[in-house]
């Protein structure tokens, strides 16, 4: 029998703010993170603009030589979960030290340590390849480093499943725990990718935003001015937990997660089909699997990368899904204030929605002034929404035409 | 004097350790906190400031401050 899950911490890095009750204040508010890039000299890139995380002290969690040897996607993801750990209440004992996992999703690891050793290696030879590279490198890092933070030792997974990464994280969580795998998991996502190769290699395939004049508002989803997506980096982490476990121990229940969806577009590297047939199939089993029918949802935190097509397609499979329904759903897209953080946005996302049914706000589809006429629905355009919702759902998918779902209830 | 002062530095700053803990008698490993992977860190870090290569059997036998200092020494001879 399927046990209830429920989230019972959160924990946030992101380009809006270093802290849960930050990120979520700029959000509500409709505060944008993207500005021009500051990591590296990208005078020469088509795209010059992304929605870089200020102001992270790595030494508020990491001692001096073990920083230095983590990339920053790992260093968000740690300080994410420990967030999350410590907002839970929980910790480790005897007897639960099996029975919590790691689960979280990153869709690239350590790209930026790959270009600095590749020109070490052209430049200076083998012999000059730190013993720390490839810890240093490996998407499952950040699972690896939470586990040995907080002591866990049961289930330790990663997905890399590109932009839906962090979404199959927390469904995964979601069936770990409601399968009876462990009874607590660490879950969510992180990225740090703004690099030159990343930049360049997103920009190739025409997938960036080129207003590099107006920063902020350059992630406008949904509106029929979007040019593309804004490359982003953070980690956004939650703690999901055994329903029981949690009442026993007086938690605070941020919501319940109540149903996971997986579908593959089989179909393109990276475009989605124009009807977004795979993306609707994925909410449909999402909703199959948490018992509802499509009337019964309140609110989608979409996918909405600000790309033509993604935002285009997605619309048109939210209408196959909810029919009439569609527009009477909420939706909208939180990267038009955070950017697209890749293999984090999932976790982010999935964070963001459980906050918006605990606290009863919709966060805005920021810049959003003129609706795409493909897109018709209501996405919560420029002003966030105090609505008591009962039930939402997160999207996200990734390049290779894979697609992930997670669906949640307030918890009364 | 040269070499040990140069040395203490790379350690300070390589093992992240206080400068005083870094006396000729400390391990590396036992002493400073090091681990395998630190350890070929640090005597690529030797070889970077001291422009010497230092062979695997010869990096082996380098486990305090003071084998490392002798071991500069020796090959600047």
């Amino acid at each position: 029998m399927k046990r209830r899950v429920v989230v019972t911490g959160i924990g946030l890095v992101t380009p809006l703010g270093v802290g849960t009750q930050e990120t979520w204040n700029a959000l509500i508010n409709g505060k944008s993170g993207v500005g021009p890039i500051t990591r590296f000299d990208a005078s020469d890139h088509a795209s010059q603009i992304a929605a870089e995380v200020k102001d992270f002290n790595p030494e508020l969690w990491f001692e001096k030589k073990q920083a230095k040897n983590l990339d920053a996607f790992v260093q968000y993801g740690v300080a994410a979960a420990d967030m999350a750990w410590k907002n839970s209440g929980l910790s480790i004992t005897d007897e639960n030290v099996d029975r919590v996992g790691v689960i979280t999703g990153c869709g690239m690891g350590g790209l930026p340590t790959i270009e600095e050793y590749h020109s070490v290696l052209q430049k200076r030879g083998p012999r000059k390849i730190t013993p720390f590279f490839i810890p240093r490198v490996i998407p499952n890092m950040p699972s690896g480093h939470i586990s040995m933070r907080i002591g866990s030792k049961g289930p330790n997974l990663t997905q890399t499943t590109a932009c839906a990464a962090g979404t199959h994280a927390v469904g995964e969580a979601f069936r770990h725990i409601a399968y009876g795998d462990c009874d607590i998991a660490v879950t969510g996502g992180t990225e740090s990718v703004i690099c030159p190769l990343a930049v360049g290699g997103f920009s190739a395939m025409k997938a960036l935003s080129t207003r590099n004049d107006d920063p902020t508002t350059a992630s406008r989803p949904f509106d029929r001015d979007r040019d593309g997506f804004i490359i982003s980096e953070g980690a956004g982490m939650m703690i999901l937990e055994e329903l029981e476990s949690a009442q026993k121990r007086g938690a605070t229940i941020y919501a319940e997660v109540i149903g996971y969806g997986q579908s593959s577009d089989a179909y393109h590297i990276a475009a989605p089909p124009e009807d977004g047939e795979g993306a609707a199939r994925c909410m449909k089993a999402a909703l199959r699997d948490a018992g509802l029918n499509p009337g019964d949802l309140d609110y989608i935190n979409a996918h909405g990368t600000s790309t033509p097509l993604n935002d285009k397609c997605e619309t048109q499979a939210i209408k196959t899904v909810f029919g009439e329904h569609a527009h009477k759903l909420m939706i909208s897209s939180t990267k038009s204030m955070t950017g697209h953080m890749l293999g984090a946005a999932g976790g982010i996302e999935a964070a963001f929605t459980t906050m918006s049914l605990y606290n009863g706000i919709i966060p805005p589809t920021a810049n959003l002034h003129n609706p795409d006429p493909n897109c018709d629905l209501d996405y919560v355009p420029l002003t966030a929404r105090e609505v008591k919702l009962e039930t939402a759902m997160s999207n996200s998918f990734g390049f290779g035409g894979t697609n992930g779902v997670v669906v949640f209830r307030r918890f009364a | 004097m040269a070499v040990e002062d140069k040395m203490i530095d790379i350690i300070v700053e390589q093992l992240s350790v206080d400068r005083d803990k870094v006396v000729p008698g400390a391990s590396f490993v036992d002493d400073l906190g090091a681990d395998s992977l630190d350890l070929v860190e640090l005597i690529m870090a030797m070889e970077e400031e001291f422009d010497v290569e230092i062979p695997d059997e010869e990096a082996e036998k380098i486990v305090t401050v003071q084998n490392a200092i002798d071991f500069v020494a020796k090959i600047q001879d």
